[in-house]
């Protein structure tokens, strides 16, 4: 479904991105790990068209993503700080996104809006908001529309332990929608139930891409967290 | 593009600022048109407003709601819109709500105590400050990352509009007061928004004292139809460049 | 003296114009006579001619003997572009109600629509002139009368076109309740003596409005000069005495309200300047009385020049002018008293509605700008703001003494 192929990218001297080319496939729930400043954020912002690679090329559905925007209403992205114009209310945000993406006869996902509370205080400014309840209307606003890509990062950094739950779940069931769902992490024990695939970068290159149970048979962890950290040592 | 602007536009008018802004014009010019005897005299008072606080106020705000916007932004881009859209609609959100803040502050005012030549060129040219200012601040928080970097940018590029240029063209002048300037001036005003729009405003204020001496070319240049068509089409040219060159670098950057 | 000049006149009047026999011929078009040149010489001094209506091209009428010559229904006398029209070579004539059209045009002699030579006692009044090279013209003569005429010419060429009503070396001429437009000067006199000019309306003219020299004890009142090309030039004067004139909308690099260039002894008083370039330019002018003038929309209400001495500007207002007083030098041998000053920011703390710290109408811009006219472009700039500002708490460039000490603090009710 997404291919990237050799993809490269330079921010002044610094390499964010070395050559990298990975496959994703529709069902798969990849978890895309990697310490700070290892990449993985670019390569989402990649993907998302928000930073244009220096070499390389990516295609959304066999078709290349440069200069096109269209193939971005497939995709649902919830970015890792939410800001939001200050004096817009959330139901302004939510009104906006909805004239921006909404087509005619299909039916907006607004399970999330709901599960949050965030029903009850549409009429709040965006600038009372505490980073916790931005979190809620960002991760509502990439399920509402359906999307057949979701890509997520730090999905649940800022978030209390039972809206936490509340978006896994989400995640779990829209996987089972045979969704793509990319999560970027650094907290892997959340992911644990999760993750049917695994990409691990490192200063900006790909170090591996397998799927959960290669890496257990590979390392004989069946703990996620402990998978890695086993890789890492060698 | 709609879809966007009409929300930007509300949330930039509820913005503190902006209401502040819109209450400071309405104040200053009420007042200037009732305490000054002759209203002529208080739309000279005005002129000063208009020439410095409607560009400053434009280019400082745009710049720090750019840069507040930078997140905002990102989700914008994340979502199936062409990068113009986005641009063009954060300009025009802009450009739309200080417009309007100075039409309510400044205009009525100006439309209620002196609806003549001189208020509605002073009118015009405020608006089209207010939007040439958006579009300079627009392509200083795009081409510069930080945000501190970019306000000091913007407060420079003012205080050299509102300031610096005069004092240098001033010093020009009488450097070079042996050689016939009158021709270089009306180019040499085309380099600066401000100033051009001073001389516009001018010709329908003084215009008897811009008859005279130096009068010639600007009779000849600014007193006739072309001369104003081609001053008000540099004038757009001034908000259509750095919106056109931002527009441009915004495609291509890197978020 | 008055009273002999009128009995003389008359007992001259009974003698010469023989008034007992004196007829009424009519001439022209459906009469015996259709020449007007062979009514004139059939008449006799005294009587009175009436030209039938219709269009007359008959080339130059020479009137040589006392005679009335009057129009019925404005007949046009068309000079083909050729002739002078009439040639008045007589005194005691009246030439009245004639279209006088298509003078002739020569850069040797000064042909005019109507031409007084060497005479006196002549009254014009009551004609359209249009289109001739001079309109009215007085060449050494006296005691002439020109009113309600209507003058006017359309070329554009300056050479080519003379001037509304001219006087040479004439005294005691009556200008009045003329309208002159489209020529060079509106009204010009040189070598012209106590001659009363009233109640003209001088207007579009290409060069002056009214433009005299030498021409000394005469006296304007109420006359209209509007948009001429250069506004109003009065030159190497004595005892000039203006009153409730307007000078109104002459623009341009060398136009002024009124330009007085050696005046002495002039009274200028209750006239109304406005949206002139310059109201006044005055140039080593002395002894001018300046009084319940009015000044407003003035690009300049006053240049004065340094060579000016003895110049007493007293109540009058300035209202809306770009620049009050212009001038060149420091040296100031002039006087400012009460006059209101629109743009006079001082106080009046014992309320006898004089300002209580004098006004400089000269602001330092206006100084610059004399120096250095390109500088006008930044005028009204925040920089040139500063500068002024900064100026009046610490001249330097504006002249010390130039001052009203005593400014009003209201305007005169003018």
């Amino acid at each position: 479904m997404i291919i990237t192929s050799n993809v490269s990218k330079k921010f002044g001297k610094l390499k964010a991105l070395d050559s990298v080319s990975v496959t994703c496939n529709r069902g798969e729930c990849i978890a895309l790990i990697g310490p700070n400043g290892s990449g993985k954020t670019t390569l989402a912002k990649t993907i998302l068209g928000m930073v244009v690679p220096d070499s390389g090329f990516i295609t959304f559905n066999g078709k290349n993503i440069l200069h096109n925007w269209d193939y971005r209403k497939d995709i649902g992205y919830m970015p890792q700080i939410g800001r939001y114009p200050e004096n817009m209310t959330i139901g302004q945000i939510l009104d906006m996104m909805r004239d921006i993406r909404h087509t005619k006869g299909s039916q907006t996902d607004e399970e999330l809006i709901e599960t949050f509370g965030l029903n009850t205080m549409m009429q709040k400014r965006m600038r009372t908001l505490s980073g916790g309840t931005r979190q809620k209307v960002s991760a509502s606003l990439a399920f509402m529309f359906n999307p057949s890509v979701l890509i997520l990062d730090e999905p649940t950094a800022g978030l209390d332990p039972v809206a936490s739950g509340i978006l896994k779940k989400k995640i779990v069931a829209e996987k089972e929608k045979g969704k793509l769902i990319i999560i970027t992490s650094h907290v892997l024990s959340e992911l644990d139930d999760l993750v049917t695939q695994i990409i691990y970068m490192q200063e900006g290159r790909l170090k591996f891409h397998k799927s959960i149970q290669a890496l257990h048979a590979d390392t004989g962890e069946t703990q996620l967290t402990r998978a890695i950290a086993s890789i890492m040592i060698n | 593009m709609k879809k966007i602007v009409k929300y930007v536009i509300v949330d930039i008018l509820r913005n503190k600022i902006v209401i502040a802004y819109t209450a400071f014009l309405l104040v200053m010019s009420l007042s200037v048109f009732n305490l000054e005897d002759n209203a002529s005299k208080g739309l000279l008072s005005l002129l000063n407003v208009i020439l410095l606080i409607v560009p400053l106020v434009s280019i400082v705000f745009s710049t720090i709601y750019m840069y507040n916007s930078s997140e905002f932004i990102e989700l914008l881009v994340s979502q199936p819109l062409r990068r113009k859209t986005i641009w063009l609609s954060l300009f025009s959100g802009l450009t739309v709500a200080l417009s309007l803040s100075f039409f309510i502050g400044a205009g009525i005012p100006i439309l209620l105590y002196q609806p003549t030549g001189t208020g509605i060129m002073m009118l015009t040219a405020g608006i089209l400050l207010s939007v040439i200012f958006v579009a300079i601040a627009l392509l200083a928080s795009v081409t510069t990352r930080d945000k501190a970097k970019g306000i000091g940018k913007v407060i420079l590029l003012w205080l050299y509009f509102a300031l610096l240029f005069d004092g240098l063209v001033l010093f020009l002048l009488f450097q070079f007061a042996d050689y016939p300037l009158e021709k270089a001036m009306v180019g040499v005003s085309a380099l600066n928004p401000v100033d051009l729009s001073r001389i516009l405003i001018l010709l329908q204020m003084d215009v008897s004292a811009l008859m005279g001496y130096t009068g010639a070319i600007f009779r000849n240049f600014f007193g006739t139809q072309s001369g104003i068509t081609i001053a008000f089409l540099v004038l757009v040219l001034w908000f259509v460049v750095p919106l056109w060159l931002s527009l441009r670098k915004f495609r291509s950057k890197d978020l | 003296m008055k009273k002999n000049v009128l009995l003389l006149g008359f007992v001259f009047f009974l003698i010469s114009n023989q008034p007992i026999f004196s007829e009424t011929i009519r001439v022209g078009y459906g009469q015996k006579i259709t020449r007007i040149q062979e009514g004139i010489d059939l008449s006799k001094p005294g009587d009175t001619l009436l030209v039938t209506e219709g269009t007359y091209r008959q080339g130059n009428i020479i009137i040589n003997k006392p005679l009335v010559i009057k129009g019925i229904n404005h007949p046009v006398i068309d000079g083909e572009y050729k002739y002078e029209l009439f040639s008045i070579k007589s005194p005691y004539v009246t030439v009245e109600g004639f279209n006088v059209q298509h003078s002739g045009h020569s850069s040797m002699v000064d042909i005019a629509g109507i031409k007084i030579y060497n005479t006196h006692h002549v009254t014009i009044a009551n004609n359209i002139l249009v289109d001739n090279f001079f309109g009215i013209y007085s060449q050494q003569s006296q005691r002439c009368i020109i009113k309600n005429n209507q003058v006017s010419a359309t070329t554009t060429a300056t050479e080519r076109s003379g001037n509304g009503i001219h006087c040479w070396k004439s005294d005691s001429i009556h200008i009045y309740n003329n309208k002159v437009s489209g020529h060079r000067d509106g009204i010009y006199l040189e070598f012209v003596t106590h001659s009363p000019v009233e109640k003209n309306d001088i207007q579009n003219n290409n060069r002056y409005g009214l433009h005299f020299m030498f021409a000394h004890n005469n006296t304007y009142s109420e006359n209209i000069f509007r948009h001429n090309g250069a506004g109003v030039a009065v030159m190497y004067t004595r005892n000039v005495v203006m009153k409730n004139n307007r000078f109104e909308d002459n623009w341009g690099d060398a136009a002024y309200g009124l330009l007085l260039k050696e005046i002495n002894d002039g009274v200028i008083e209750g006239n109304h300047f406005e949206g002139n370039t310059s109201g006044i330019f005055m140039d080593g002018s002395t002894r001018i009385d300046m009084q319940k003038n009015t000044f407003k929309g003035n690009g300049w209400a006053i240049k004065m020049q340094a060579s000016c001495m003895d110049v007493n500007l007293e109540k009058n207002n300035f209202i809306g002018n770009t620049f009050d007083v212009g001038t060149n030098g420091s040296l100031v041998l002039n006087t400012f008293k009460n006059n209101y000053w629109d743009k006079y920011e001082g106080y009046d703390l014992n309320k006898d509605r004089i300002g209580d710290i004098p006004y400089r109408p000269v602001s330092m811009y206006s100084m610059i700008v004399e120096r250095n006219p390109p500088a006008m472009m930044l005028f009204r700039s925040f920089i040139t703001t500063l500068l002024d500002k900064t100026e009046k708490v610490l001249p330097s460039l504006t002249p010390e003494n130039l001052k009203d000490e005593y400014p009003l603090m209201k305007p005169l009710p003018l």
